[in-house]
């Protein structure tokens, strides 16, 4: 069947099942948009292209398929690079489609022309620029397979006008043949067989689960293992619900803004299994000092993450479900003393309350009390993403943030990306007021396609971790800190018909967390925090 | 340390940019480079001489597996390789000079092949602590010009990385 290039690449995103797809276009995608405008496919135009690679990566996270965001040449895609790199630096599928100028003018420097697959070559984990017309359907097969197998991550395609609106015969091929790209997804039998008698002698085992375990959707699998086995679990913040925070055996979150008790079972452990988690500096901060007092099992489907920050004494390369299923089977239920029961955290509101601004902690404490059981949590970054982080209290709830990079602005395109993949879960945003300006473009996205994600809006005037930073480590000199210039954040959200509210003291937070949760929209719910509120 | 790395790559446009770019972005240092088309038309092969320790030269190997364009990666081993440099050096000499370079030239089984009235240019294809003692040996006369292509090597006996 013979049919344009931009035709084509929209069937190719029917056989893979993709029925909503984020972006923005511009001149040099055109083409494609206007295919895609004649398929079924639900198209969200973003306000920004950033947004559309986070909304992706939100979507990505909750379906763990990949998902696309789409811009144009120049500008368009060179916004993505964010959003790209987040996404990477999380092992996020994504399939990012990009306009290109014509062929011939490639390298001439010509209006809206920028390398993007050279610019963002240390984001992806592959790269197209198509040239040749007849190649795309094998591309856009290769790229799906690519992006959703071994370790997950962006896969851009970049495509030049005319390669477009050339016109192909078309068949989707059903398999992919890449020759030098074959994942390993089961484990060792040797290596498996050396954890189980590792841990058959182990006195004080710990399970150290990271985003990995999403991206396996082994959630499943490691508390069946955990109960089975009886060693408690600590996640890193990619791995935070991953398991329930009601398991009696998660100790919780690890790390620099973790739990103490997480942290001292991490220093405690006489064995780690690290589970999909990379061991990153926010999480061990002394990884050398760590595999010196203990044992280390390293499980990733990464072979590269082997070793890169840790040394390991037994390396389990493969996926972390098969692994868990495997090493399930073949383990006995543990006899060691109940070390971790002292360590076990407790629901802590011990914060007193004070006049004129809201607790950060109780709105997350509350919050988490009065949602749905399955909702999703989208934290940004900075303070607000610590209370969320470590307030997170939703039995069967989804945390979300930008964990490796860090990014700042990605929780309200995240949140809508994962209301869409999950329209029947409860999705609430919680930013700070630096963060939110990053991303207050969405609201009209949100408007516009009536997605009803809820945000918190935690306005402390300020950046505050960086305030932070410089009031411990820099002797208090506090420079460009100060958000002066904020919005109304309520009469903002007003403005663009969404209902709002400003909170400024404990005693009305839970009726207004139960006014928003109820509304039918979005909504936006500021509180009024301290700028003098500490992180932990 | 230094380590010879093979590669067998897809012949792309691109490839050459990602593998260098890998290693400019992770800090590896790059010793030798050389690259060229197998008897495979689709596959190149890459030789990357690093300096570096064990830890590093592991993490180079594993990153590169990663890309997709990298088939086949092997480390070569130092005393079970034949490897190989070409060197073409252009040095100044007089009519007083030509014979005692001809007499370097013959001795370190090197070729002359150009020659002019001022210069004369020699080709030596051998290890490369071969081509440093050549270039010691030339520097009193002043070499004007020298181009190296980086180390090619291959297993010695039965071992060969294929696709």
């Amino acid at each position: 069947m013979k049919m344009t290039v931009a035709q084509a690449m929209v069937r190719c995103l029917e056989a893979e099942g993709i029925s909503v797809v984020f972006g923005l276009p511009g001149a040099a995608i055109c083409p494609f948009y206007d295919a895609l405008s004649r398929s079924s496919i639900r198209h969200i135009l973003v306000r920004q292209e950033q947004n559309a690679a986070h909304a992706a990566s939100g979507y990505a996270r909750i379906t763990n398929k990949p998902a696309v965001c789409i811009a144009t040449s120049g500008p368009g895609a060179l916004n993505l690079i964010t959003g790209i790199a987040t996404a990477y630096m999380d092992s996020i599928p994504l399939i990012v489609i990009t306009g290109q100028v014509v062929r011939e003018l490639l390298g001439r420097d010509v209006f809206q022309e920028a390398d993007i697959t050279g610019s963002c070559e240390p984001f992806v984990k592959h790269s197209y620029l198509v040239k040749d017309a007849a190649s795309i359907p094998r591309i856009m097969k290769e790229a799906f397979h690519i992006a959703s197998t071994g370790r997950k991550g962006p896969v851009l395609i970049d495509i030049p006008f005319d390669v477009q609106k050339e016109t192909i015969p078309f068949s989707y091929p059903e398999q992919v043949q890449i020759r030098s790209y074959k994942p390993n997804t089961i484990g060792h039998p040797g290596q498996i067989k050396r954890v189980i008698t590792a841990l058959s002698k182990a006195k004080r085992p710990l399970i150290c689960a990271g985003g990995g375990v999403f991206s396996a959707d082994a959630q499943n699998s490691l508390v069946v293992f955990s109960n089975k086995t009886n060693i408690p679990i600590v996640t890193t913040m990619m791995g935070l619900s991953a398991v329930s925070p009601n398991d009696p055996h998660n100790l919780g979150m690890i790390g620099m803004h973790g739990c103490a008790g997480a942290n001292r079972a991490m220093n405690s452990a006489d064995i780690i299994m690290l589970i999909g988690a990379r061991v990153g500096d926010r999480a061990i901060m002394s990884p050398m000092g760590l595999a010196q007092n203990t044992s280390i099992i390293h499980i990733d489907i990464d072979p590269a993450e082997i070793g890169k920050n840790i040394e390991t004494d037994i390396p389990l390369v493969g996926d972390a479900k098969n692994i868990l299923e495997e090493l399930c089977e073949k383990s006995e239920k543990l006899h060691f003393e109940s070390w971790y029961e002292p360590l076990r955290t407790k629901t802590h509101s011990s914060y007193p309350p004070y006049a004129g601004y809201i607790r950060p902690q109780y709105v997350i404490e509350t919050l988490c009390a009065h949602c749905a059981p399955d909702a999703i949590l989208c934290a940004d970054v900075g303070q607000n993403q610590i209370w969320a982080a470590r307030g997170f209290n939703i039995p069967n709830g989804r945390f979300l943030t930008s964990g490796g990079m860090g990014t700042m602005g990605y929780s309200i395109p995240a949140a809508y990306g994962a209301k869409l993949a999950a329209p029947d879960r409860q999705v609430i945003v919680v930013c700070g007021d630096g963060s939110f300006q990053m991303q207050m473009m969405e609201l009209a996205t949100l408007c516009a396609n009536n997605i009803p994600v809820k945000i918190i809006i935690m306005n402390n005037g300020r950046l505050g971790m960086v305030r932070e930073l410089q009031d411990n480590q820099y002797g208090g000199n506090k420079t460009a800190v100060f958000l002066d210039g904020n919005p109304n954040f309520v009469a903002l959200a007003q403005s663009y018909g969404i209902p709002s509210v400003c909170v400024q003291t404990d005693t009305d937070v839970a009726s207004a967390i139960d006014t928003m949760l109820s509304a039918d929209g979005p909504y936006l719910l500021e509180c009024t925090v301290s700028p003098s509120e500490p992180t932990l | 340390m230094k380590y010879t790395i093979s590669i067998l790559v897809e012949n792309h446009a691109g490839v050459l940019s990602r593998i260098s770019g890998l290693f400019s972005r992770r800090g590896f240092n790059i010793d030798s480079l050389a690259v060229g088309v197998t008897d495979d038309p689709q596959i190149s092969r890459i030789t990357i001489v690093v300096n570096g320790s064990e830890y590093m030269v592991e993490q180079v190997e594993k990153q590169l597996n990663k890309l997709i364009d990298v088939i086949r990666l092997r480390r070569l081993k130092q005393n079970e390789t034949v490897s190989r440099e070409l060197m073409l050096v252009k040095v100044s000499c007089t009519v007083q000079t030509r014979s005692q370079i001809i007499d370097i030239v013959r001795v370190m089984d090197a070729k002359v092949c150009d020659i002019s009235k001022t210069t004369l240019t020699a080709e030596l294809c051998a290890e490369t602590d071969q081509l440093k003692l050549f270039c010691d040996l030339l520097e009193p006369y002043h070499i004007l010009e020298v181009v190296r292509t980086g180390t090619v090597a291959l297993a010695k006996g039965d071992d060969v990385v294929t696709a």
